[in-house]
């Protein structure tokens, strides 16, 4: 069963063409994810899902009801967390919270349980103003904030950017269990280790959606052969590669250097340690490994936009 | 030869310690990572160093110039790229430039060659009358880099620089910074993304105000007898 059904969206502003003929479907329970670069597009359809915006054609259901006639009656069933901060600065903590829950006519006390993962790390500070929050910590009580009228679903878009590590586990676990309600979440992410978390995803480019499959569907989709190259001189070694002619594409990737062969890669190889030799650059370790869809987002990118490195 | 020197730093919001008595040092052209979690006391500190707070108590040398008696030289000498907002929405990319340039007292014909240089190597020449509200977040942030060095800054403190942009213009933001200090810039920077951790030549963690540890990011792991800096991040964060 689906909740929200998206059909040939399209949405421009004045010449520039924000979405073209976006389609697909969240099924109840889902977590599906968006991925995509800076300007793809990702903010405007979550404003079109969350009925602030309004789509140029193509049609919407949200939970049965149409986008264009039921809006006010889509926006009670939604918890929405925009990608920019919607918190009352001059309210404290625990005010924000309570604000939200009355907007919703929802008691704050029914679903604390339900976030008490994160917001147990924010009770220390409850009296404290919300515009005296650390940028994650902000970050945090927004999200408490979208959740604590526990809605059917859940727009999420960038929850998590700002959020240390620690803190972004603990708010993945946190869906998993939301979902187990039944709820069903769209969200996006500049973190794509956490994708890897999601039922589905959907990659965004240039407006249009270019992938949506499962993660593990994705990673055995991966075209090239990735290889992962460990050097001291991971920075130098970027700059010499602005000169190497080859068809492969490269990268670092924390203190790694990524590369992925696409053609006769036993040879492509070859060539490419004769000119790690060459330039004397050395290193600890050179082999084959399996992409991660870090790897897979990057290709998938440079394939569409038709350029290597 | 060190260009940020920190001793005993330390401020309190009333009864609440928000960084706790934090001394280190910085070298010159060194690229340094300052992680912790969320509420651990980054921007506070940052924001000591850069003369924007006051600090409760402790003493600093930036750039060579005592924090408490000569903060006016220190803000000639640093650049600062705030946690979110660094650039006028409402402006575009040049006029943007133009200003930051400006308030800075960069000479005239020596401005608009900088910018040109900036933007020539942002590739950003042919957008540079569009206004900044409608470019993508990444272009943002290497735009808002180079326009914290239009002054030729010795430092450049950087919070959370690449927080929210996408994994391929992140890596361009990486080859900014690397390039900035291959010219000798200090880079002070903090982030969330632990692959961007070892690109530090050293990195330290904050937690709860305290400054946890200190080192290279091979050494640390090395010493905490862990195999990634994630492990060690949530090592030091308590729950
Ligand atoms: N003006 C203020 N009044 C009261 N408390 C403050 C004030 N400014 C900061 N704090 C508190 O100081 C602590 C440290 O905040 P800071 O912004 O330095 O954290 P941070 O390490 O930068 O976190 P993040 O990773 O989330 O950006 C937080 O608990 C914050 O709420
Ligand atoms: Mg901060």
């Amino acid at each position: 069963m689906s909740v929200i059904q998206v059909q040939n969206l399209n949405k421009s502003y004045n010449n520039l063409q924000a979405l073209t003929e976006i389609s697909f479907e969240l099924y109840k329970g889902e977590i599906f994810g968006i991925i995509g670069p800076d300007g793809a597009g990702k903010s405007t359809l979550f404003n079109i899902l969350a009925t602030l915006l309004a789509p140029n054609s193509g049609y919407v259901s949200i939970l049965g009801m149409d986008l264009n006639k039921d809006y006010k009656k889509i926006r009670k069933e939604i918890g929405y967390l925009p990608g920019t901060f919607s918190l009352y600065p001059d309210l404290t903590v625990l005010e924000n919270l309570k604000f939200f829950a009355a907007m919703y006519q929802s008691g704050i006390k029914e679903n604390l349980a339900m976030i008490m993962p994160i917001w147990r790390q924010l009770i220390p500070f409850k009296n404290r103003l919300a515009g005296k929050l650390s940028g994650g910590m902000k970050q945090k009580l927004a999200l408490c904030c979208a959740l604590v009228h526990k809605p059917h679903i859940l727009l999420l878009d960038e929850p998590t950017t700002g959020v240390d590590p620690v803190s972004r586990r603990e708010f993945w676990e946190l869906l998993a269990q939301i979902k187990s309600y039944g709820i069903s979440v769209l969200v996006s992410t500049p973190y794509m280790d956490e994708v890897t978390r999601c039922d589905r995803i959907a990659l965004l480019e240039k407006g249009r959606f270019i992938v949506i499959d499962t993660p593990s569907q994705i990673i055995k989709d991966y075209e090239g052969k990735l290889y992962a190259l460990k050097t001291d001189e991971l920075f130098h070694l970027l700059e010499l590669l602005d000169q190497y002619g080859e068809n492969c594409s490269f990268y670092p990737y924390g203190e790694y250097l990524h590369i992925s062969f696409y053609q006769d890669v036993g040879q492509a190889v070859d060539r490419f340690k004769n000119f790690l030799n060459q330039n004397q650059i050395s290193y600890n370790s050179f082999q084959e490994i399996t992409p991660i869809l870090e790897d897979c987002f990057i290709e998938l990118i440079k394939k569409s936009r038709d350029v290597y490195h | 030869m060190y260009t940020i020197e920190v001793q005993n730093l330390t401020k309190r919001f009333g009864s609440f310690t928000a960084v706790n008595n934090i001394s280190f040092q910085v070298k010159k052209g060194e690229i340094f990572g300052f992680l912790g979690a969320n509420g651990a006391g980054k921007t506070t500190a940052m924001k000591m160093m850069c003369g924007l707070l006051l600090p409760t108590s402790g003493s600093a040398r930036i750039a060579g110039y005592d924090l408490k008696s000569e903060s006016k030289q220190i803000k000639k000498e640093i650049g600062y790229m705030s946690q979110r907002f660094s650039l006028y929405d409402d402006l575009t990319i040049k006029e943007n430039m133009m200003l930051f340039g400006t308030i800075y007292k960069v000479p005239k014909q020596e401005l608009n060659e900088r910018i040109e240089g900036h933007l020539t190597e942002l590739n950003l020449m042919n957008h540079k009358d569009q206004l900044v509200s409608s470019i993508p977040l990444g272009w943002k942030q290497k735009l808002a880099f180079s326009t914290a060095l239009l002054h030729r800054p010795k430092i450049v403190f950087l919070d959370e620089p690449t927080s929210g942009v996408d994994p391929i213009v992140r890596r361009e933001f990486w080859s900014l910074i690397y390039k900035a200090a291959a010219q000798g810039v200090t880079i002070f920077i903090t982030t969330h993304y632990m692959d961007e951790a070892s690109y530090c030549e050293r990195i330290s963690i904050m937690a709860e105000g305290d400054l946890k540890l200190i080192g290279t990011p091979t050494d640390l792991k090395i010493r905490m007898g862990v195999n990634t800096i994630e492990e060690l991040f949530t090592h030091f964060v308590n729950r």
